[in-house]
């Protein structure tokens, strides 16, 4: 079995007392490429954030890299791209260059990492000027510029033409082949689960952890979507 | 003939432009107006990157209570407006942290409550035995020594301090998610920004005046980014255009006797009108 770099136990969260997230146990091992699914609201992008600390769960654990979230001091193992395309204000003046500068140890790395993602060309445009797809070439760059030892995406894809879509999922394939764990959130199935090694969907509770093949045998994609959410509640707590 | 007669003239408008020096509260207002014309544009940066422009005319009309109540109490004005105006900033960044009402509505409260407070104030006194206008628009006349020697090593260490977590400063403000998961005191550093405003807002109130010194926290930023290439431009830029808007607008301050703060601000307005023109025209 390999290295379980991320583990939630029993994890619980609401948002003004209403629950977004119960029950939820899950264990995301090295090297593994995972797409975290489910419908607007189901609690995927609240999960992330819980991962990445960025909010508190109400009751549960956070271990990462075997140790307890708040005793975690390794930072740079974590990667993090946001789903920012369409959030960067348009007249804030930084270079693509300082972009990366924000994470990496050195020149070199910055540089190592911009021609990974193929924007190394761009370094002294602004990042404004930039479309949707090279923003978050951008972004992984930066992420990549500290070594993170796994990378959790946030709706990477929101805004970015099909092209730029395909080049970028190519890009995370690339990486994941080289050993870097990936985690992208996501609510397009059908492009996502082409990529991804493992599937787990998420509707306030965890309605599956399996393959790309088991998720579409199992039609769980059907029951994510489907109108019904208490249906797939229940199929879950009989499971 | 006519050359000696050009250069003579020349000479004679660089002599009566250099007298202004050799009166002592022209040295002291320049002094003090390089100083806050330096950390002025590079706090204003991260705050207008930040979207949070607003808080300096909050702060500005929250010194003038400041100013009020160290008029009444006999101590010097600086240090009650600096004092006042770190209070009202640290209570805002416990209302953006905590989210209890939307950040605008509390700036725009806490501005008019600076400004019911400084009225009241006033009021209690009967009145002060000093110009209150210089307060609210900038005056070059008001700059004491001691003034002096709170504003320089203050400012100074501010410009300091600025530079030291540049690059975290960077970080939150482009994307304060990344910058927490990269393990960056993100509350800390937002603090630290506040007080640092406050601090600057309350040197500035003597020579721009408190209605006014938001505009020198914004304007020269807001020119730099029309045609600035990057972050460490934008911040250059802003302090060359913010200490032009300076120097001019003293100058004439002191020739046209009108308040400096109007002039500063107006040349300040000048040069963005040039340099928004200067990015359509290149952009055309």
């Amino acid at each position: 079995m390999s290295e379980v770099l991320v583990c939630l136990k029993d994890i619980h969260f609401a948002y003004n007392r209403e629950l977004v997230l119960e029950d939820i146990d899950l264990h995301i091992e090295r090297g593994s490429y995972l797409g975290l699914l489910g419908p607007n609201g189901s609690g995927k992008s609240t999960l992330l954030k819980i991962i990445l600390g960025l909010i508190k769960p109400q009751k549960g654990e956070v271990e990462l890299f075997g140790q307890p979230q708040n005793k975690f001091k390794d930072h740079f193992k974590i990667g993090y791209v946001p789903q920012k395309a369409t959030q960067i204000q348009s007249q804030f003046p930084i270079s693509v260059e300082e972009v990366i500068s924000l994470t990496a140890v050195s020149k070199k790395a910055a540089h190592q990492a911009l021609t990974k993602v193929g924007m190394y060309s761009h370094r002294t445009r602004l990042i404004t000027e930039l479309s949707g797809g090279e923003q978050q070439r951008v972004f992984i760059a930066k992420a990549l510029a500290a070594s993170p030892e796994i990378l959790l995406l946030d709706e990477p894809t929101v805004g970015i033409d099909n092209e730029s879509q395909k080049d970028f999922y190519s890009l995370l394939r690339e990486l994941n082949k080289e050993g870097l764990t990936i985690v992208i959130v996501s609510h397009d199935t059908e492009d996502i689960i082409k990529e991804v090694s493992r599937v787990v969907c998420v509707n306030r509770r965890l309605v599956c952890h399996v393959s790309p093949k088991e998720f579409i045998e199992g039609h769980f994609q059907d029951e994510l979507y489907g109108d019904d959410r208490k249906k797939i509640i229940h199929h879950h707590s009989h499971a | 003939m006519s050359c000696t007669a050009t250069i003579g003239k020349k000479l004679f408008i660089i002599t009566v432009m250099l007298d202004i020096f050799n009166y002592s509260f022209m040295v002291r207002a320049f002094a003090a107006g390089l100083v806050i014309g330096t950390i002025a544009p590079l706090i204003g940066t991260f705050l207008v990157a930040r979207r949070f422009s607003l808080i300096a005319d909050t702060l500005g009309h929250v010194s003038l209570a400041g100013i009020a109540l160290g008029l009444l109490l006999h101590v010097n004005p600086i240090i009650t407006a600096m004092m006042a105006s770190i209070l009202i900033a640290l209570v805002v960044d416990k209302i953006r942290q905590n989210k209890i009402v939307s950040g605008e509505s509390a700036l725009a409260m806490l501005l008019s409550g600076g400004l019911a407070l400084a009225i009241v104030l006033v009021g209690l006194a009967r009145g002060f035995n000093v110009d209150l206008f210089s307060y609210l628009f900038g005056s070059i006349t008001t700059i004491r020594s001691e003034d002096l020697m709170i504003i320089l090593p203050v400012g100074i260490a501010v410009a300091i301090t600025i530079l030291v977590f540049y690059k975290q400063l960077l970080y939150i403000s482009f994307d304060e998610d990344g910058a927490r998961v990269s393990g960056v005191n993100v509350n800390a550093l937002n603090m630290m920004l506040m007080i640092l405003t406050a601090i600057t807002v309350s040197l500035s109130i003597r020579i721009i005046g408190s209605l006014l010194i938001g505009a020198l926290l914004v304007i020269p930023v807001t020119s730099a980014s029309q045609i600035s290439r990057n972050f460490k431009q934008s911040i250059i830029l802003s302090i060359i255009f913010s200490l032009v808007s300076v120097t001019i607008g003293l100058f004439i301050s002191f020739y046209a006797n009108l308040p400096a703060g109007g002039t500063v601000v107006l040349i300040s307005l000048v040069i963005f009108i040039f340099s928004y023109l200067f990015r359509i025209l290149k952009l055309a």
